[in-house]
C-alpha cells in the first residue's frame, strides 16, 4: 500500500502552514460550506471562466471545478521552489539560444542531435536568429509534483503558450471575496501582481527597431479556443488589445493593427497561436489564423513574438530528461529540482523494461498533452493496459514511462466533507529583461478519489495557492 | 560562364484586392559556384520589408503592396557569373545542421514505392555514390513530362504516374536519399537552357543531398547530372513550397492568375 504525503497532516499532526486553517474548517458547519460552494460558483459562472473539453464532447463551456480548501506553502518552502524555478527556466531559454545557434550541447554529446534536430518542434526558420535579450521562452510553465516534506520533481516544463494563469489569478480574488477574514489572520503574499509583471516582461523585448514605447498586443486565435477567456482576461489586465490574426497585417518593415484610429503599429505580440499557425507564408499555407508575412518582419528585427516560434523543441517530453543537464552544461550548477526518473520507449532497453512492468508505470505521448494518450498503469485494467502495449509497440519512439508517483494530497471539500485529493502545481515564471516569479502558482487537483490525473480535462478541478509572508 | 536572368512574374486578379503580402526568395547567394554581378528585384507598387539571410544562408526579402490593386508584377533581372563545381556548393555561408533535413514533409513522404526505389541505393559502398545511384534510378522512374502532375503533386503520386517534372524528380529524390539516411532538400533556382534538344525548364528545381566530409552535392535527376554551370541557385526548402522563389497572399475575394516568364542566357556566347 503506497502511502502519500499529505501536506496538511503529518504524523497525526497539523504541519505549520495550515495551522490556522484548522480552525477556519472548524468553524464552518456543512450547510455554511455549501452555501459558499453554491456562491463560488456563481462567481465564477459571472465572470465567465470556463474551460472547454477537446475532444470529449459534452458542454464545452463547462465550469472548472473550484475547490475551497487552499493549497499553503511555508515561505520557506517557496524560497527554494522559486529558486529551483527560476534556475529551470534560465537553463531552458539557454538550451533554446544554443539550438538555435551554435548547438553546443549537441556538439558536446550531452544531448543526442536527433532529439534536437530531428523534433517537429525545431523551426529551421529561425535558426541564426537571436531574439532580443536572447529569450525564446517569455512565460514558463513548469508542472511540479510533490512526494515528501521536501521531494519536489518536475512532471514536464511548458515553454510556448501554458494556459491557467488567469485561474491562479481569479481563484485568489474570489477567495479573497468570499474569506476576507482568512486573509486578515493568515499573511499570503499576493499574486495580483502577475498581470503587471507579464506586461513588462513583454515590453522588455521590444525589437531593435522599437524607438519608442512599445505597443503589445494579444494573439488570439479566436473565441472558439478553449483558452480565449484568458486571453481576453490577459489583455483587459495587462491594458493591451486582444487581437486575431485578420486585426494584424503587415506593411513594409513592420506589422499594424487596425485600429479606429487607422493602423497602429504593433511591438510585441504575445501569441496564443501554435507555430504552425502563425504565418502562411512560412507555415502552413493554409492556416487562416496568423499574419502573412509576419516571420520575415520577425527575423529582420521589426516585430516580438513571444514565446519565440521554435521555442517547443525545449519541452518536448523526450528532451525533458535533459533538462538537468542542460542546467549543468549552461549553469554549472546542480539543479535544485528534481526530474522523474524517465524511460523512452525508443531506447531498445529501456523499451524492454517499459514492457515489463507496464501495469506499474505512467506511460504518455511524447507530444501528447491536457492527459490524453495516456496510460496509468496500477489505474487501469489488464485490457487496458495490453491495448496500450499494442500502441507502444507500433511506435516506441512516441512514448516515455514514468514510475507512478506518490502524488502528495492536501484537504479538499468533497460530499462527505473533508478529504485528501491529489494535487499538483504549475507556477509561471516570466522571463525577460529580468526573470520573475509571483509567489503562488496553478493548483490542480484530482477530485475523483484515489486519481492521480489532475488535468481539468480529465475530471481535475482547482484551488487558491498560498504562499505565506513567513 | 556569365548567364543573364530575366524572369517576369505577373499575377492577376479578376477582381481588386485590398492588398499583397510576399517573401521572396529571389536573390542567389554568394558560393565559389556563383558570383552575383548584379541583380535587382522590383515589385510594382511594392514597399519592401524586412531582408536578411536565413539559416539556409538564403536571402530572404518581404515586399507588401497596398491595394486595391488589380496586378502586380515581380521582375528579376541580373548577371551571374557561374563556375562548375560539379555540384559540390562549396563556401556557401549557412548554419541550419543537415540533420534537420531528414524530416520528412507531406510531398516528400515515403511509401511502399517509394522504399522500394530507395533500396536501389543500398550496396554502393559510399553516401556519394549511394546518392549518384538514387539519382539515377529517380530519372528511371519518372520520366520528364510536362503537364501530368501539378504543384500539389507528391513524390509518391509522381512515382506510381512514372512521369512528372523537376519538382517530382526532386521530391522523389528528397525522399529515397531520406530514406538511405542521407539528408536531403529541395532547390530552387534557374537553369541556362542550351540548344542542344534536352528538355529543360529555365526556372528549375534539383535535390541537394547532404554527404559527410564533402558537404552539400546538387543532383539534377530531370536531367541525369550535378548541377554545373549553367545552374543559378535561388534557395532550399524541405520541399517546393518550402524553397518556393516566392510565396504570397492576396486580401480579398479576387481569384488569381498566373503568368511567368523565365529567360536565362549565356551572355558571353
Amino acid at each position: 500500500m503506497t502511502t502519500y504525503f499529505n501536506e496538511m497532516f503529518e504524523n497525526g499532526a497539523v504541519r505549520a502552514p495550515y495551522r490556522r486553517l484548522e480552525d477556519w474548517t472548524r468553524a464552518m458547519p456543512a450547510e455554511l460550506r455549501q452555501m459558499k460552494q453554491a456562491e463560488a460558483e456563481a462567481l465564477f459562472r459571472r465572470i465567465g471562466i470556463t474551460f472547454a473539453v477537446y475532444g470529449e464532447g459534452g458542454d464545452p463551456d463547462r465550469l472548472i471545478p473550484f475547490d475551497m480548501f487552499p493549497r499553503v506553502f511555508s515561505n520557506a518552502e517557496w524560497t527554494r521552489l522559486e529558486r529551483g524555478i527560476k534556475q529551470r527556466a534560465r537553463a531552458l531559454n539557454a538550451f533554446l539560444a544554443d539550438v538555435y545557434g551554435r548547438g553546443e550541447i549537441v556538439r558536446a554529446g550531452r544531448i543526442p542531435s536527433r532529439l534536437v534536430y530531428q523534433n517537429e518542434a525545431y523551426e529551421k526558420a529561425v535558426t541564426g536568429f537571436l531574439p532580443p535579450k536572447g529569450v525564446y521562452s517569455h512565460i514558463v510553465g513548469i508542472d511540479l509534483v510533490r512526494t515528501g516534506p521536501d521531494e519536489f520533481f518536475v512532471l514536464e516544463d511548458n515553454c510556448r503558450t501554458p494556459s491557467g494563469v488567469s485561474y491562479m489569478l481569479e481563484n485568489r480574488e474570489i477567495m479573497m471575496r468570499m474569506f476576507p477574514d482568512l486573509f486578515r489572520e493568515n499573511r499570503i503574499l499576493p499574486v495580483d501582481g502577475y498581470s503587471g509583471r507579464l506586461r513588462h516582461t513583454l515590453a522588455s523585448v521590444a525589437p531593435a527597431k522599437c524607438d519608442h514605447d512599445p505597443t503589445v498586443v494579444i494573439l488570439t486565435p479566436g473565441h472558439f479556443n478553449s483558452a480565449y477567456y484568458e486571453h481576453s482576461f490577459l489583455a483587459d489586465l495587462m491594458g493591451v488589445e486582444l487581437v486575431e490574426g485578420q486585426d494584424l497585417f503587415v506593411e513594409g518593415e513592420f506589422v499594424f493593427m487596425r485600429t479606429t484610429e487607422g493602423p497602429k503599429r504593433v511591438d510585441v505580440i504575445y501569441r496564443r497561436i501554435d507555430d504552425a499557425f502563425i504565418d502562411p507564408l512560412c507555415f502552413r499555407p493554409d492556416s487562416m489564423l496568423g499574419v502573412p508575412g509576419l516571420m520575415d518582419v520577425y527575423r529582420s528585427g521589426g516585430v516580438s513574438i513571444c514565446s519565440a516560434p521554435g521555442a517547443g523543441v525545449a519541452d518536448d517530453k523526450a528532451v525533458y530528461t535533459y533538462v538537468p543537464e542542460m542546467v549543468r552544461f549552461y549553469l554549472g550548477e546542480e539543479p535544485i529540482l528534481q526530474n522523474v526518473p524517465t524511460w523512452q520507449c525508443g531506447k531498445s532497453d529501456d523499451l524492454k523494461y517499459v514492457l515489463d512492468h507496464l501495469a506499474e508505470l505512467v506511460v504518455k505521448e511524447v507530444h501528447g498533452s491536457g492527459g490524453y494518450g495516456m496510460l496509468v498503469g496500477p489505474k487501469s485494467t489488464a485490457e487496458q493496459v495490453e491495448a496500450f502495449r499494442a500502441r507502444i509497440v507500433a511506435d516506441p519512439g512516441n512514448y516515455i514511462a514514468q514510475p507512478t508517483l506518490a502524488l502528495s494530497t492536501t484537504p479538499t471539500f468533497v460530499n462527505e466533507g473533508i478529504a485528501p485529493r491529489h494535487v499538483d502545481l504549475r507556477p509561471y515564471c516570466l522571463v525577460g529583461e529580468t526573470i520573475e516569479l509571483v509567489p503562488g502558482g496553478l493548483t490542480r487537483v484530482a477530485l475523483t478519489e484515489g486519481s492521480l490525473v489532475v488535468n481539468s480535462s480529465q475530471g481535475g478541478g482547482v484551488k487558491d495557492t498560498w504562499v505565506l509572508a513567513e | 560562364m556569365l548567364l543573364t536572368v530575366d524572369h517576369v512574374t505577373r499575377y492577376t486578379y479578376d477582381a481588386p484586392v485590398r492588398g499583397v503580402v510576399q517573401s521572396h526568395r529571389l536573390t542567389p547567394s554568394q558560393f565559389d559556384g556563383q558570383t552575383v554581378l548584379d541583380w535587382q528585384v522590383s515589385v510594382t507598387d511594392g514597399q519592401p520589408g524586412g531582408r536578411f539571410r536565413d539559416g539556409a544562408g538564403d536571402w530572404v526579402q518581404g515586399y507588401s503592396v497596398s491595394g486595391p490593386v488589380s496586378e502586380i508584377v515581380v521582375t528579376v533581372s541580373g548577371r551571374v557569373e557561374t563556375r562548375d563545381l560539379a555540384g559540390v556548393l562549396r563556401g556557401h555561408k549557412e548554419s541550419i545542421p543537415p540533420e534537420v533535413y531528414l524530416r520528412d514533409t507531406a510531398p516528400t513522404a515515403p511509401d511502399v514505392s517509394l522504399r522500394e526505389l530507395a533500396t536501389r541505393g543500398a550496396g554502393q559502398g559510399d553516401a556519394l555514390a549511394t546518392a549518384h545511384a538514387l539519382s539515377a534510378a529517380v530519372a528511371d522512374a519518372i520520366a520528364y513530362r510536362p503537364g501530368v502532375t501539378h504543384a500539389h503533386t507528391t513524390a509518391a503520386e509522381a512515382l506510381a504516374l512514372g512521369e512528372g517534372v523537376c519538382q517530382d524528380h526532386a521530391h522523389a529524390m528528397i525522399s529515397v536519399a531520406r530514406l538511405n539516411g542521407l539528408p536531403a532538400r529541395y532547390v530552387s533556382g534557374y537553369l541556362f537552357a542550351a540548344a542542344d534538344g534536352t528538355p529543360h525548364e529555365a526556372a528549375h528545381a534539383w535535390t541537394e543531398v547532404f554527404v559527410a566530409g564533402l558537404g552539400w552535392i546538387g543532383f539534377d535527376p530531370a536531367n541525369r547530372c550535378c548541377p554545373d554551370e549553367r545552374y543559378i541557385r535561388l534557395g532550399s526548402g524541405h520541399d517546393a513550397r518550402d524553397a518556393a522563389p516566392i510565396r504570397g497572399i492576396a486580401r480579398g475575394p479576387g481569384a488569381e492568375a498566373l503568368d511567368v516568364a523565365v529567360a536565362v542566357l549565356a551572355a558571353d556566347q
